[in-house]
């Protein structure tokens, strides 16, 4: 337990511990209950939870390079996200959160967060990563985001704003990394390669092209 | 109804202080901090009311809020013109 | 004294943990269950977080993301009248009994 008295790790991350066999047993029962009582089948579920997961940071970062590669393109996105995901063939359910795309440059470093809870751009990103939904990040970001970035290896000179969006409401932020040097020239694949889900967030910068060779 | 939102881009507003004992969605460390509004989204059913199985209407203007992270923190680590946004409904502003 | 999910600027020394693990099958499916629900008109994601903000301190933080996402959608379908808690239990020890 750490001195704050807080319990770190466990409640960010996902069912290993000893209330993981109670709660999947739990979740079981009522599932099959739901299934019993007529309220959903279990294709219901296994076509949803594929759905789900048909959506990863992939999607995001291949909307996102073509941002990067076409300047028309990017300023639709800015302009109406949903719209121009259709364009490249993402039809956002109507009762889907709403989606906005905000540009980082060298000026503006946006990163987003949910303090309440865990909201996040699921339709084009797929599932949150854990430290995104934990405490920790949920505590420190909006009061110390500079901090926050340290911890995830970015650092940002003091003439760069950082702005930080606190998704509270209908809206889901997606970030537009800022286009790192070294990269003219490149195919929208290779660009994609480069955007990560943590600069989809705002924790971190894109990659350099310098480092996914390298790597 | 965005023509009935009674703020818009640029007004200066205060968040109201309050703990309800149902559901809301204004944190507390934005409560009785004044901002400026940097968009109106438009009007979305009350989350408030769909958290009881409500209809969540009639529909609530929501807006966009900045913040200066100095103004919300003392002793703010960070850069000067740092900013802080939040998407925030009409009912939980006032007026300056 | 800010709610037990209202989180922004609660003092936190902790690094922020990068451990990332695996999907387990039962969490996988409990977020399909969300969803299904959802779909179906059941249930909103306005009353999820309801149900989850309405758990104590102590079990908000102790338990994982899809343990308190169980813990709410159990609190939300009983409510509704769709099943009760002593169904559930008797559904547990059956699937249990089953096992062993």
């Amino acid at each position: 337990m750490a001195e704050n008295g807080h319990n770190p790790g466990h409640e960010d991350g996902h069912g290993h511990g000893e209330n993981a066999e109670y709660y999947s047993l739990r979740a079981e029962a009522m599932q099959a209950l739901l299934i019993e009582k007529g309220v959903c089948t279990l294709d219901d579920i296994l076509t949803m939870a594929d759905k789900i997961d048909s959506r990863s940071p992939e999607d995001g970062a291949k909307v996102l390079a073509h941002a990067w590669v076409d300047p028309e393109y990017k300023k639709r996105l800015l302009a109406d996200a949903e719209s121009a995901l259709l364009e490249l063939g993402y039809d956002l359910p109507e009762t889907a959160p709403k989606l906005t795309v905000l540009e980082n440059s060298d000026e503006v470093h946006n990163m987003a967060v949910c303090t309440l809870c865990s909201c996040y751009p699921r339709s084009i990103i797929g599932r949150p990563p854990a430290w995104y939904k934990g405490l920790a990040y949920r505590s420190k970001v909006v009061v110390d985001p500079r901090g926050v970035l340290r911890e995830f290896g970015t650092e940002l000179d003091d003439s760069v704003q950082v702005r930080v969006i606190d998704s509270s409401a209908d809206f889901r932020y997606l970030i537009l990394p800022k286009r790192p040097a070294g990269t003219e020239g490149m195919s929208e694949e290779e660009l994609a390669k480069l955007i990560t889900q943590e600069s989809m967030i705002g924790v971190a910068q894109a990659l350099s092209p310098e480092s996914v060779r390298a790597g | 109804m965005a023509g009935n939102a009674k703020y818009q881009p640029g007004d200066r507003v205060r968040i109201r202080v309050g703990v309800p004992p149902t559901h809301f969605r204004t944190p507390e460390y934005v409560q009785g901090k004044q901002g400026r509004i940097e968009t109106l989204w438009g009007a979305f059913p009350n989350p408030e009311s769909l958290a009881y199985g409500g209809d969540g209407l009639p529909a609530q203007p929501l807006y966009q809020i900045e913040f200066a992270q100095t103004d919300l923190w003392e002793n703010y680590k960070g850069a000067a013109t740092d900013t802080l946004l939040i998407d925030i409904y009409e009912h939980w502003l006032e007026n300056i | 004294m800010p709610k037990v999910h209202d989180r922004g600027g609660w003092p936190n020394d902790d690094p922020i943990d990068h451990t990332e693990h695996k999907m387990e099958e039962w969490e996988r499916l409990v977020d399909a269950l969300n969803g299904v629900l959802g779909e179906k008109g059941l249930k909103n994601t306005d009353q999820l977080r309801r149900a989850i903000e309405s758990l104590d301190l102590k079990t908000y933080e102790s338990l994982a993301y899809y343990e308190k996402w169980t813990a709410a959608m159990e609190i939300l379908l009983v409510e509704q009248g769709v099943m009760t808690t002593g169904e559930i239990d008797a559904k547990m020890a059956e699937l249990k009994a089953g096992r062993s």
